[in-house]
């Protein structure tokens, strides 16, 4: 069996491709010859790097974290790992924009960003999700693990002074709300989201600058439960 | 003491069909079985009834019901069949919809399922009095979405621990996670009469200790005990007949019990 010749390079529009990457800053190996298979395959990997990752913070982007998601689900529906997903909205946001301009606001969002990435494993998924809402997919992390991680991301925000300008800088506080997967279920990424997203509003209509995690323990049924629901617990109370 | 039922169903606009979610957290504790004859029993009572098998993954309705069906939602949210071909016959006088697998490949949901399934229960709901939907067992996310597309939510479960420790665990996640509260019970597979009334007892003690104090202050859950169904061997013949018990021995106790069920309901 011959294997089909790589179509030659010549014979593809690359411009817009190659205009894309210098753009961004990103470039080809030095050592691959212009048009060699080695090249297109750096040029493809370029893109697809490019593809998953938001142009602003450098971040997974939501096509990226989607990807991710559904990936954990399925890990998790195997495992029965424990999995927690953050979302987190910077407060306030339109403020900022409003009143020092969307340059600024972009500088909040990019140094947020990158303090998002230094709270966290290298093994977990920072994605910026829309606007100012990120998302962070932690693999295998048990519900006490999940509440220092969010706590310690909530106070390092609040620490940040983020420089706008000269001599200028703005504080800024984030809320996150977070659920963790249910473990040995397979549960439906869209689903675990929004069970996120739904401790996220509780997280800012109970003030804002805070960590609402949905009790991971609302699917287990403990020892105490058990034994007062088979009336142990009423010969216990007798004595 | 007959409970009235939730005012939110009562003042929706007339002849808009009351949704009644059948979930019980452990499989094989009779929750299709329940589903089916219970719509048999509303229908025999005069009601226009509807039971859409919302067990997407692993549905049964059909096995139960001895149903050969030609086409099923998964053909309609594909385009390839009008709803009304997808509404089955079945012989307790409802009718039935059935999800047919495939239609959530290895139960995963997506945005444009859930939205079609919303937008046919609120398509439905005008043509029938009852619309029952049998959902999965466990509690995953996809029978929490099948629940929360219903206003009323009826857990079956068995005097088995395990029974009722998945059904207390169910509770508690509906109560929790989808605001639920008041919340029905039908005790099956009763060994004696008054089990069902203490089993709700001792689920509902559980449920003022430790779910209340999860939820915001001032709440309460209730739950009702809508029947208990005895066990019978009645159901083991039937259910191996595939024949519905209201219909093949309604004087069997297990089909009384039943039929004061929609009773109830009714009420």
């Amino acid at each position: 069996m011959v294997a089909s010749a790589p179509a030659p390079a010549n014979a593809i529009e690359l411009h817009t491709a190659l205009q894309l990457l210098a753009q961004a800053g990103r470039e080809l190996p030095a050592d691959a010859e212009p048009g060699s298979v080695q090249w297109m395959q750096a040029l493809i990997d370029a893109l697809c790097d490019m593809s998953s990752r938001d142009a602003l913070t450098g971040l997974a982007n939501r096509r990226q974290f989607e990807v991710t998601l559904s990936r954990e689900v399925d890990r998790v529906a195997r495992s029965g790992e424990p999995a927690l997903v953050l979302m987190a909205d910077i407060d306030n946001f339109k403020v900022v924009n409003d009143k020092h301009g969307h340059p600024a606001g972009d500088q909040v969002i990019k140094s947020v960003a990158a303090t998002l990435l230094e709270c966290v494993r290298p093994m977990d998924t920072v994605a910026r999700f829309g606007g100012e809402e990120f998302m962070i997919i932690l693999p295998n992390c048990p519900p006490a693990f999940g509440h220092v991680v969010a706590e310690r991301i909530r106070a390092q925000i609040e620490r940040l002074s983020v420089g706008i300008a000269p001599g200028q800088h703005v504080w800024t506080t984030i809320s996150i709300g977070g659920a963790f997967a249910p473990p040995w279920v397979r549960s439906s990424p869209l689903i675990w989201v929004e069970r996120a997203d739904r401790q996220l509003y509780r997280a800012k209509t109970s003030g804002r600058n805070r960590v609402c995690l949905e009790h991971a323990e609302v699917y287990q049924v403990s020892a105490e439960e058990k034994s007062m629901l088979f009336g142990l617990h009423d010969s216990q109370d007798l004595e | 003491m007959t409970a009235r039922k939730d005012p939110s169903t009562r003042s929706a606009p007339p002849r808009l069909a009351r949704t009644l979610a059948v979930t019980s957290g452990k499989g094989g504790v009779g929750k299709t079985l329940v589903s089916a004859n219970l719509a048999a029993s509303l229908a025999r009572r005069g009601q226009r009834v509807l039971v859409l098998d919302a067990d997407l993954g692993l549905a049964n309705l059909d096995v139960v019901l001895n149903l050969q069906p030609k086409v099923t939602l998964h053909d309609v949210f594909n385009g390839k069949a009008e709803l009304e071909s997808a509404i089955l016959s079945a012989p307790g006088g409802f009718s039935v919809l059935l999800a047919g697998s495939g239609l959530v490949e290895y139960s995963r949901l997506t945005n444009d399922v859930r939205e079609q399934l919303m937008g046919i229960v609120e398509k439905l709901k005008p043509h029938f009095d009852f619309i029952l939907l049998d959902t999965g067992a466990g509690i995953s996310d996809v029978v929490l979405f099948a629940v929360s597309l219903a206003s009323e939510v009826l857990v079956v479960a068995t005097p088995e621990p395990t029974s009722l420790t998945d059904a207390y665990a169910t509770i508690k996640v509906l109560a929790t996670q989808q605001d639920r509260r008041h919340i029905k019970l039908i005790v099956n597979q009763a060994a004696r009469a008054g089990e069902g009334r203490a089993i709700r007892g001792q689920l509902q003690q559980v449920i003022d200790r430790y779910v209340l104090p999860a939820l915001p202050t001032g709440a309460t859950l209730k739950l009702e005990l809508l029947g208990e169904v005895l066990s019978d061997t009645a159901v083991r013949e039937a259910v191996l007949k595939r024949q519905l018990i209201v219909e093949a021995m309604p004087g069997c106790p297990a089909a009384a019990a039943i039929g004061a069920l929609a009773v109830r309901l009714l009420a």
